[in-house]
């Protein structure tokens, strides 16, 4: 109990004295998420909607595949990151290991089968719903992805929440390819691991508050847009 | 769709833009938990960075992964402590040279209530025996790390064959020191832990250090520059820097002025032969 | 007379349509043509299979059996609409439905801005153009699903009881909305459980009972007198 009112008040203070350690790490903790979040929507919107609409042989392995994919261990997708980047390793020319470009393609693996699953669960909702109006239309495949991923959107961003909290909340994969490197890839997950293997609980859990605080407003920020957009877009 | 594609340009241009803005010729050193974890870096780095205009990248993991990151050519310089292993990673060709640095202590922690009343003792040799006779919890690294070392080495030194002693009272956690002394407070065990790690753990619960002092406790850092042959992008000159820096008399008298509440941690012992 | 343009797509040829669902013969060998220019309704009970045929002739469906003819192309053309029995309109605004559809057909937005408003002042939506399409009430809903396929301004418009739940106002526009699309030169394809509204607009009747074509008739002929047994019960129901 005494860990936990003082992590509190540690939070506080952090935040309300604007700690640039501390802004810092929240700083490069968001700017990697969103990143990757970004990367992630950039292939795993199309990909769920192309799944959904598609009919291919495979196409079932594939949605379960996708589907247990959402589960990756963080540790073993931060490993063959780590692998793959490592100078003795097929992209070690790039000298990437140990940067944040290598957290955010850590990441990015991860979340993208979550963004591709979801995805693929509502637009095949949609489509169902959509598909003679969009063939009478003569909507080409590209055109009706597009309508669908459009169309959803609202549904989306949850999605995309998702892989956002996923990414803002995983630390195994990124402290094994970013390092923990102090001001360069230290992350509030990160950070949290390293405060709590120092015994410093009260200052791990203080950081986990503003963490958690984080996460919260951007959810906030996003179930306010979406309520606007009921209202303004049916 | 554009609009993702596009902030998404945007966002990368950013990381970009801030990780040049941070482009100061910087090396990787892969190091120990116990050398971050103790403070010291936080003390010497800032100095070493003022000197030499040098960021150092830390990695602190353990020291057989730090020996693994060094091997692969993803750090410059590795600052470890395990004697025996840095000699078999230099004569695997990995490095260059080891220069010794500095030593500190283990200390072995254990509860207060002492079951296996090795308090006081002044021969670790003797309370590891102790601690297996009464059978009281003890908490292992279990890990590549230098501390775990050190700790198979002292149990072969009281004369235990821990693999084969070993029962439910030996606990291996494979992790790093704080985590394992988190483990050690959680159940009031005993463990060997190096002073730096120990001195800046904020999580003590009922424990305290039981005997210290014994010279099969020193604990040796060396530090060694990665192969530039095997891994052309090896920072030569930058990390043979760092190195020259370290056992220099600046660099030494560092080291010495390190304190956590008045004590000192690390000795520095640069020239000699540990 | 006899050197009319010829509209590619059409005439509509269908024969031996056989569409087999749940073990059933929904529709079971039709044979039908649809003239260019023409307004064929096609009348029959709930399930006769109304619905089903006019997604066949859409090229929405391939039938189990039989084929369709566009013209001479076996493809279905790209110059038909179809208002839907339910009215399916994506997530946005009035006008964005009718917008999309115009963009998906290649049409430049200059130009498309003047249609969305026409279509939409044809079927009276303006003043709710902007609303949600989704929120829209029933009945504004069918009005919007024409409003967006008589935009397209396409050769053939088949509509799916298009009026099944307008109020008799609504209803009369709708019907002089047909007219007029008819009378631009569009053929129209459409079912209807309102037989005053066959009896206005048709100019051939299909009557559809259990998935088979029992009578093709010129429409002043079929409501005089019916020649199928199945119609002419059909017709002394409404009497009732
Ligand atoms: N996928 C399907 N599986 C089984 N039966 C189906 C399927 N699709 C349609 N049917 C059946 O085909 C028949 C014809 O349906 P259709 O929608 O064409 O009727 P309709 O003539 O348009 O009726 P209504 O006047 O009620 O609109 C119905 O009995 C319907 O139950
Ligand atoms: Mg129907």
């Amino acid at each position: 109990m005494d860990t936990i009112s003082q992590s509190f008040a540690l939070a506080l203070g952090m935040v309300a004295h604007l700690d640039p350690r501390l802004t810092q790490i929240v700083g490069l903790s968001i700017a990697i998420s969103l990143t990757s979040t970004l990367c992630s929507a950039a292939i795993g919107l199309p990909l769920g909607a192309a799944v959904a609409i598609a009919r291919f042989p495979g196409r079932g392995p594939l949605i379960v595949a996708l589907n247990a994919a959402m589960g990756l261990p963080p540790v073993v997708v931060g490993l063959l990151v780590y692998l793959l980047l490592s100078r003795a390793g097929p992209l070690g020319e790039f000298g990437l290991l140990f940067t944040p470009t290598a957290m955010v393609i850590a990441q990015t693996i991860l979340i993208v089968p979550i963004i591709a699953a979801l995805t693929r669960q509502i637009v095949e909702d949609a489509w169902v719903e959509y598909r003679e109006q969009l063939r009478s239309l003569n909507a080409s495949w590209r055109q009706s992805t597009v309508t669908l991923l459009w169309d959803t959107r609202w549904s989306l961003l949850t999605v995309l929440l998702a892989g956002f909290g996923r990414a803002a909340s995983e630390v195994g994969a990124v402290i094994i390819v970013g390092g923990n490197i102090d001001g360069v890839t230290r992350v509030m997950t990160t950070a949290i691991a390293l405060e709590t293997s120092k015994g410093d609980l009260a200052l791990a859990l203080g950081l986990g508050i503003v963490l958690l605080t984080l996460v919260m407003l951007v959810n906030v920020g996003a179930h306010l847009t979406r309520q606007w957009a009921r209202v303004r877009f049916g | 769709m554009k609009r993702f594609i596009g902030s998404l340009v945007v966002m990368l241009g950013m990381l970009v833009a801030t990780c040049a803005a941070a482009e100061q010729p910087f090396i990787v050193v892969a190091s120990t938990t116990s050398t971050e974890q103790s403070g010291l870096f936080g003390h010497l780095l800032p100095s070493f960075t003022k000197d030499t205009g040098i960021e150092v990248r830390v990695v602190a993991v353990g020291t057989g992964q730090a020996l693994d990151i060094g091997r692969r050519g993803d750090a410059d310089v590795v600052f470890v402590h395990d004697k025996p292993a840095e000699l078999k990673w230099l004569a695997e060709g990995n490095g260059v040279a080891r220069y010794p640095v500095m030593y500190n202590d283990f200390v072995l922690i254990g509860p207060k209530a002492d079951p296996a009343h090795v308090a006081g003792g002044k021969d670790i040799a003797v309370a590891f025996r102790k601690i297996e006779q009464a059978k009281a919890p003890f908490v292992s690294r279990a890990d590549k790390s230098g501390t775990y070392s050190a700790e198979l080495r002292l149990w072969k030194d009281a004369g235990i064959d821990i693999a084969k002693d070993k029962g439910p009272w030996y606990r291996e956690t494979g992790s790093g020191m704080g985590p394992a002394l988190n483990t050690a407070a959680g159940m009031n065990a005993y463990i060997l832990s190096d002073r730096g790690t120990w001195l800046n753990f904020r999580n003590p619960g009922d424990l305290e250090i039981v005997v210290q002092g014994d010279k099969r406790l020193f604990n040796q850092y060396g530090v060694m520059l990665v192969n530039p042959a095997n891994h052309p992008q090896v920072k030569k000159g930058l990390g043979q820097e760092f190195i020259d820096w370290l056992v220099s008399p600046h660099g030494q008298q560092v080291i010495a002025t390190y304190k956590i509440d008045g004590q000192q941690l690390f000795f520095p012992n640069a020239g000699t032969d540990s | 007379m006899g050197d009319a343009e010829v509209i590619a797509g059409l005439p509509i040829v269908a024969s031996g349509i056989t569409i087999v669902r749940g073990g059933t013969r929904v529709l079971d060998g039709i044979e039908l043509t649809i003239e260019a220019r023409s307004r064929t309704f096609i009348l029959g009970a709930n399930g006769a299979g109304k619905s089903m045929l006019l997604r066949v002739l859409h090229g929405l469906i391939a039938p189990d059996a039989g084929t369709v003819r566009w013209g001479r192309q076996t493809a279905r053309p790209i110059n038909q609409a179809m208002v839907f029995q339910r009215a399916c309109l994506l997530r946005r605004s009035a006008a964005g439905n009718v917008r999309h559809a115009l963009a998906l057909a290649g049409i430049r937005r200059s130009e498309a801005r003047q249609r969305v408003d026409d279509a939409l002042a044809r079927v009276g939506l303006t003043a709710i153009a902007d609303r949600p399409a989704r929120v829209l009430s029933g009945g504004e809903q069918q009005r919007l699903a024409l409003a967006r396929a008589s935009a397209l301004e396409p050769e053939v418009l088949f509509l799916d009881e298009p009026t099944a739940s307008l109020d008799p106002p609504a209803t009369r526009a709708v019907e002089s909305i047909v007219s007029a699309i008819h009378a631009r030169g569009t053929t129209i394809v459409m079912t209807t459980h309102s037989l005053g509204q066959a009896k206005r607009l048709a100019d051939t009747v299909v009557f559809l009972d259990a998935g088979r074509v029992t009578e093709i008739a010129d429409a002043t002929q079929f409501f005089a007198a019916p020649r199928s047994p199945e119609a002419r019960a059909f017709l002394e129901g409404e009497r009732l």
